[in-house]
């Protein structure tokens, strides 16, 4: 595919995507046999047994063999997708989960209607947040505590922009701060509902460099489709550097609290 | 039971206790209501095609610049599927087609319990009107989808209220419909008649009314806990420490936003069979009649929609594989899904394979059954790679569900009850429809609907989100935005077609009846032994006794043997 983006599935950076896009297209190569074979047998029917002057209707009771033989290979052919295609992908993508330590670990909290996307920092550990410290006016979108916790001074917060480097696992946290959303990169063949009350851990490992959309896939409000988020991903230097001119500009503005990262869309 | 006083008008038409005018009641309701919720989607897909364009016309009494804004087009994106589903098509399926037909079919003279029958119309007439009132609320009608999902309904304008007060009443109308039609299945067919012997369509209503008795009450007591949410601030679905637009919300919370979920599914998930069921029933009936020969397999079908409705009550979470959901629950729930798949494939089958060997007249009804099996077909093909969870992580909630859900509702069991209101026409008005135009309304219908649902697998492969407002702003979209212009397009070509079946199925009203609207296409069935119309609180004018099965087309020396038909005995000594 030379466009990344066409009538069919768009261009794939996962490293893990690949078995996924070989079961659609799979699953859809079985669905058109089928439905051509089902189709040519009925317009057959149509046209040999139209109602015509001479002829009449066999109402002799038939027992036809081969729709059973069909519907039981259509059966265990289901079955094999099943067992040995889709839950392994499923057992992948949820049981392998790379650990804290070799993964880089982001926070991503949704909200009407942004992307809260939480790094860190330098020390590697996340700052206590809290719903009571959320304050939009104090360009606190996740209620970090940067006054009493030590951890959280370093903390990096993008909205809508997730800089990861690539050929990396990349382990998210997710979760909602109001309603439920979806996050959604279609381009890595990843979704997750973003539930409030709970987090949700999913992972993914780009194997190219580029800058991707994050798409929310669940009803979240009026602004629901403006809630568009990219992915940037870097090589190993850009992710290095973008980590550093973070933090000089959180050293920078570390009164003022954290900028706001502006991303029009 | 026979009347032995003229009745007045009310009785007679409003407030009447026979099956027959309650469910033309049913009907034209609900025929309201389809019309209705197409023209929402009309207005929407306006906006999907051409965003930020003025719609013509009648944009300017929806907004002042004539733009869909944001907030109508959730509102009517909601209140599009709450309409097609609980207003248009369980109505027109269950409450129209079962209400008129069922007590035919089994030679009963009205349904069991026809007070109750009553109540359930006039239930869901209120309910109807405060679905329509939430349009007129302060913030608009519903417009959280369909689904409802909290915390996001929770949090929703006023709208949300009347959408789930308006909800119990639906769902106590189907109830009491679902009982009267149970009821009167099993007891009141005509001696004779066994349950082996009755009308696939009779079947598929009642594993259909089972599925509403039993799948429904989840869903009355989820939108009773979600109206006590909303109105006296209890948490259900509520989950600590919410932040809406920088605002902490004051609920006590400890609830888990999760559990409507899978109260909404339990329901949800047989109501697609609810929808589905009584569509096959419809084309079985039509398919048989036109084909002139029995049903292939009527046994294995009747034994496949009672497997069918069991297993439809494990399969719901299938709905909910991006919620965080792990490996041993999604394993359970992608088995059941495929195992559904069967007994789906071999109603489908056997249906085809009745073809084999027939002599198919094409009338119109006819066309919109033949044309429903490669519907469905398309319909059921693509659920595979939804129902899969590898699959479905890319496909979830893009286009190409909806492709998938309408392929089976409307190109499905829209084109079936089409198909059914035309089998039919002549037993209930004593008139036949104009047959021009009804094969205009049906290459209108099936090319329309292709053309609007076809493009959807496309748009949803490419990865775009259903319920986008203005989905150009993605630059993974735009390669398909034409496509969307074209199902626009589509979509008026539908609009046009179905003024065709209004003028049809209401100016032939106007013909003179004909005697020949009796048996007009030479069918088996037991309505069709009733005069025409069939006579009030009495349908038949003898009591019947049924000899044989449903479907003796060219099985004895005559071309058809009515179930009633009895074999002449040999003379007497």
């Amino acid at each position: 595919m030379n466009e990344p983006y066409g009538w069919w599935l768009p261009i794939n950076i996962s490293a893990n995507g690949a078995p996924i896009d070989q079961l659609i297209t799979t699953l859809h190569w079985f669905m058109v046999l089928l439905f051509t074979g089902w189709g040519i047998f009925y317009l057959y029917c149509l046209f040999r047994f139209r109602a015509r002057p001479g002829h009449q209707a066999d109402a002799t009771p038939k027992h036809f063999r081969l729709p059973t033989y069909l519907e039981v290979g259509v059966a265990i052919f289901e079955v094999f997708l099943l067992v040995f295609i889709s839950y392994p992908i499923w057992s992948k993508v949820k049981n392998e989960m790379p650990s804290d330590e070799e993964a880089l670990v982001v926070r991503v909290t949704a909200e009407q209607f942004a992307w809260n996307i939480h790094y860190p920092g330098k020390d590697g550990i996340f700052g206590q947040t809290s719903p009571d410290l959320i304050s939009p006016e104090d360009n606190n979108p996740i209620g970090l505590d940067r006054e009493n916790d030590p951890n959280a001074k370093d903390d990096i917060i993008s909205i809508n922009v997730m800089h990861f480097p690539v050929n990396k696992k990349v382990k998210v946290y997710l979760s909602s701060k109001d309603v439920i959303h979806s996050f959604g990169i279609p381009v890595m063949r990843v979704k997750q509902d973003a539930i409030p009350g709970t987090v949700v851990p999913v992972w993914f490992e780009a194997n190219k460099t580029g800058k991707f959309e994050i798409m929310c896939a669940q009803l979240c409000g009026v602004g629901h489709t403006r809630m568009r988020g990219e992915i940037h991903v870097d090589t190993d230097e850009e992710f290095q550097k973008w980590l550093q001119d973070e933090a000089q500009y959180l050293e920078e503005y570390s009164d003022a609290g954290q900028r706001e990262d502006e991303n029009d869309v | 039971m026979s009347s032995h006083h003229e009745e007045g008008f009310i009785r007679k038409y409003i407030f009447s206790t026979d099956h027959k005018v309650i469910g033309i009641q049913y009907g034209l309701g609900a025929m309201f209501f389809l019309l209705m919720g197409f023209g929402l989607m009309l207005m929407m897909r306006w906006q999907i095609a051409f965003p930020g364009k003025s719609i013509p016309i009648i944009g300017k009494f929806l907004t002042q610049d004539g733009i869909l804004s944001p907030e109508l087009y959730n509102q009517f994106g909601a209140m599009h599927g709450t309409i097609m589903v609980f207003l248009g098509v369980v109505p027109m399926a269950v409450g129209a087609f079962g209400n008129y037909l069922l007590p035919l079919q089994v030679g009963a003279q009205d349904m069991a319990f026809p007070k109750l029958n009553m109540a359930s119309f006039w239930v869901f007439f209120v309910g109807g009107l405060v679905m329509l009132y939430s349009f007129l609320l302060p913030g608009g009608a519903a417009q959280s989808g369909w689904t409802s999902y909290p915390p996001l309904s929770n949090i929703a304008p006023a709208g949300q209220t009347a959408w789930l007060i308006g909800m119990v009443f639906l769902i106590t109308s189907s109830l009491l419909g679902s009982v009267n039609i149970i009821v009167t299945a099993v007891q009141l067919r005509v001696p004779g008649l066994s349950f082996f012997r009755l009308p696939f369509l009779v079947w598929a209503q009642l594993v259909t009314s089972f599925l509403l008795l039993l799948a429904f009450p989840p869903l009355e007591a989820a939108g009773v806990l979600q109206l006590m949410d909303r109105v006296f601030g209890t948490s259900f679905f509520m989950p600590s420490g919410l932040v809406v637009s920088g605002q902490a919300l004051e609920v006590a919370g400890g609830g888990n936003p999760l559990l409507w979920q899978h109260l909404f599914w339990f329901l949800a998930h047989p109501e697609v069979y609810v929808l589905i069921l009584p569509a096959l029933g419809i084309v079985a009936e039509i398919v048989v009649t036109n084909t002139r020969k029995p049903l292939y397999g009527y046994n294995t079908a009747v034994y496949a929609i009672v497997f069918l409705g069991f297993m439809s009550f494990i399969v719901w979470a299938h709905h909910m594989f991006m919620t965080g959901m792990g490996t041993a629950m999604s394993a359970f729930f992608q088995a059941t899904t495929m195992i559904i798949s069967i007994p789906s494939v071999i109603v489908l089958t056997v249906l085809l394979l009745t073809l084999w060997g027939a002599s198919i007249r094409f009338t119109v009804p006819m066309l919109f059954a033949l044309a429903f099996l490669p519907m469905f077909a398309i319909g059921g093909l693509t659920g595979l790679p939804l129902g899969l969870t590898a699959s479905d992580i890319y496909l979830h909630d893009t286009y190409y569900v909806i492709g998938h859900f309408h392929y089976v509702v409307a190109p499905g069991t829209l084109m079936a009850l089409m198909g059914g209101v035309y089998h039919w026409y002549p037993k209930v008005t004593g008139r036949m429809f104009n047959k021009t135009l009804g094969k205009l309304h049906f290459w209108g219908t099936l090319i329309g609907m292709n053309g609007i649902f076809a493009p959807m697998f496309f748009i949803g492969m490419a990865g775009v989100s259903r319920r986008l407002y203005d989905s150009t702003i993605y630059e993974m979209a735009r390669s398909v935005q034409p496509l969307n212009v074209i199902m626009t397009y589509s979509s008026w070509l539908l609009a046009a077609a179905q003024v065709l079946f209004l003028i049809n199925i209401f100016a032939s009203l106007r013909k003179p009846k004909e005697a020949a609207a009796d048996n007009p296409w030479e069918a088996t069935t037991l309505e069709w032994a009733a005069p025409t119309p069939p006579l009030p609180h009495q349908n038949f004018a003898e009591p019947l006794e049924a000899y044989r099965g449903p479907y003796e087309y060219n099985t004895t020396s005559r071309e058809f043997a009515p179930s009633t038909y009895r074999r002449p005995k040999p003379c007497q000594r």
